[in-house]
């Protein structure tokens, strides 16, 4: 319970010390944001796929709506936690952070979640333009919709940084943990509706594709915000996010318990 | 006379550095071969796009599949020249001017932009040009026709003058950081802009299309060679684009003579 105390009596200080490192590392952080860039060009791309007919249900309209949809969940729930944790671990410097009365993953989520208010108010112009290009915002004036859509944005938020965290602490063991972290985002890329939405892929990787964590992190929030999402299976698919939030959350616990006792037995 | 020594002893220097990066890198086995695997699995994943994109058109902005797969081919070979050759040994001098060691290398006996390029290699990267050159004949095999040795030849030498370009980029970027010493984030946005150079630039818009020839050249990257190779290029945009390759690479080399007279040392 002190855990927790420590927590909440450091939280607003934390939340302050990430809000101040953005503002003063703004050139910094307008970077990162170019470099989500991915979605423009595909957005490009699909336009010029659509130009003379629909694909599927996705006409030109429907592929603007997706893709500033798709930029606007990645930028919220985007993470670089992997590449502080492996800083971290192969210089040593985890060692500093385990000292501290606070567990170093709730410090790095703490950094992360101060960096949102940031996100949003650049991410807010792209939402105007969405909806003035066009894409549906009726269907988010009902609240429980609204509600669907802010659950599957945290939902997302935790699957990246769960996922990284995960990742991330193999570095205790493994040199290259950057590039098994650049094999999952390849795989995500295709596997989550960044690249496209995961209904044009082709029939036999569709209901893999619904099933595994990559979807929950992107396609689910995208489909929901730009009204794409059938209202039936809503409920259901939120539940199995948070299913996989805790399945990743217990396998980041127990690996960063291994990841602790390999850490002490090599004197850290 | 003294000219043809000096190419032998800076082959020889080649030869060196390459060899110490081999050892270096072989030391580690597992990481060799976990690093073949992501490779060939990213290639996968490279090709996915286009497979979803060709599954529901025959055609996309005047380019085929099999001749899309082309660029694809060589999009993944200047790729893999670039994460293998080209940024470790770069992405090393961020690091020299950050810790001053930069002097070290200022005083051996050799070009500075020579040593500092050809410092580090990633080895396992051979699997992805492997790869990239199996897409490439798979591509044409596709095509139905071979290219032919004049169009071949012309396709290396624009290869060759992308790999150079690729190569010009990067120094220009590294010559920022002499100024300002925070550069990671440059090097993935680098990166993210690469990336649209896997489609042929028919696809983007107008005003996009001169952005990505006279800015970044990406045209140059995959488009020209790809388009050398298919015999769709004009002699005379043949002839441009090797001119502006190499205006570009003797631009570089003047930025980096530059900012190295800008250098003052960590020792003041």
């Amino acid at each position: 319970m002190t855990a927790l105390r420590h927590l909440l009596r450091a939280a607003p200080t934390l939340l302050g010390i990430g809000l101040a490192e953005v503002v003063a590392y703004r050139a910094e952080f307008f970077i990162w944001i170019l470099t989500t860039n991915l979605p423009l060009v595909n957005l490009v791309l699909w336009r010029a796929v659509a130009a003379d007919g629909p694909v599927g249900r996705f006409g030109q309209p429907e592929f603007t709506a997706y893709f500033l949809g798709a930029l606007v969940v990645r930028l919220i729930t985007g993470s670089w936690v992997i590449w502080q944790l492996n800083f971290d671990i192969r210089n040593g410097t985890l060692a500093a952070r385990l000292l501290r009365p606070m567990h170093p993953l709730l410090a790095y989520a703490a950094q992360h979640l101060a960096a949102i208010p940031m996100r949003i108010l650049v991410v807010s112009p792209i939402v105007a333009i969405l909806f003035a290009t066009g894409g549906e915002a009726a269907h988010l004036s009902d609240p429980s919709t609204l509600a669907a859509f802010l659950l599957s944005l945290a939902g997302g938020w935790l699957l990246v940084f769960l996922a990284m965290v995960l990742i991330g602490t193999l570095a205790i063991w493994v040199e290259s943990a950057l590039s098994l972290y650049e094999m999952w985002f390849a795989i995500h890329v295709v596997l989550s509706g960044y690249l496209f939405p995961i209904e044009l892929l082709p029939a036999a990787v569709r209901p893999v594709a619904q099933v595994l964590p990559f979807w929950f992190t992107l396609g689910l929030p995208v489909e929901i915000l730009v009204g794409l999402h059938d209202r039936a299976s809503l409920w259901q698919d939120i539940a199995r996010q948070w299913l996989w939030v805790a399945a990743f959350w217990t396998a980041a616990a127990l690996l960063w318990r291994a990841g602790q006792r390999r850490l002490v037995a090599y004197g850290g | 006379m003294a000219a043809d020594s000096r190419s032998r002893r800076y082959a020889r220097l080649l030869g060196v550095q390459v060899r110490i990066s081999l050892t270096s890198a072989m030391q580690y086995r597992a990481e060799f071969l976990l690093g073949s695997l992501i490779a060939l699995s990213m290639l996968a994943v490279t090709v996915m796009p286009m497979v979803v994109v060709f599954g529901r058109r025959a055609m996309l902005a005047g380019w085929s599949a099999p001749e899309a797969l082309v660029v694809v081919g060589l999009f993944a070979l200047l790729k893999a020249i670039l994460d293998g050759a080209v940024s470790p040994s770069l992405i090393a001098v961020v690091e020299h001017v950050r810790n001053g060691t930069l002097d070290f290398l200022l005083l051996k006996p050799a070009d500075a932009q020579f040593l500092v390029s050809t410092a580090r290699f990633e080895p396992w990267r051979v699997v992805d040009l492997l790869g990239s050159l199996g897409l490439l004949v798979f591509a044409f095999a596709r095509l139905g026709r071979w290219p032919s040795p004049g169009q071949l030849a012309t396709g290396a030498a624009l290869l060759a003058v992308a790999v150079l370009v690729l190569y010009s980029l990067w120094v220009l970027v590294i010559c920022v950081s002499f100024w300002s010493v925070k550069v990671d984030n440059l090097s993935y946005l680098f990166n993210s802009i690469f990336d649209f150079a896997r489609w042929p630039i028919s696809v983007f818009p107008v005003p996009v299309r001169l952005l990505f020839t006279f800015v970044f050249p990406l045209f140059l990257m995959t488009t020209s060679p790809a388009m050398a190779l298919l015999g769709r290029l004009g002699p005379a945009t043949a002839a441009g684009a090797l001119g502006g390759g190499l205006a570009f690479a003797a631009l570089a080399r003047f930025a980096w003579t530059r900012a190295l007279g800008h250098y003052t040392s960590a020792s003041s």
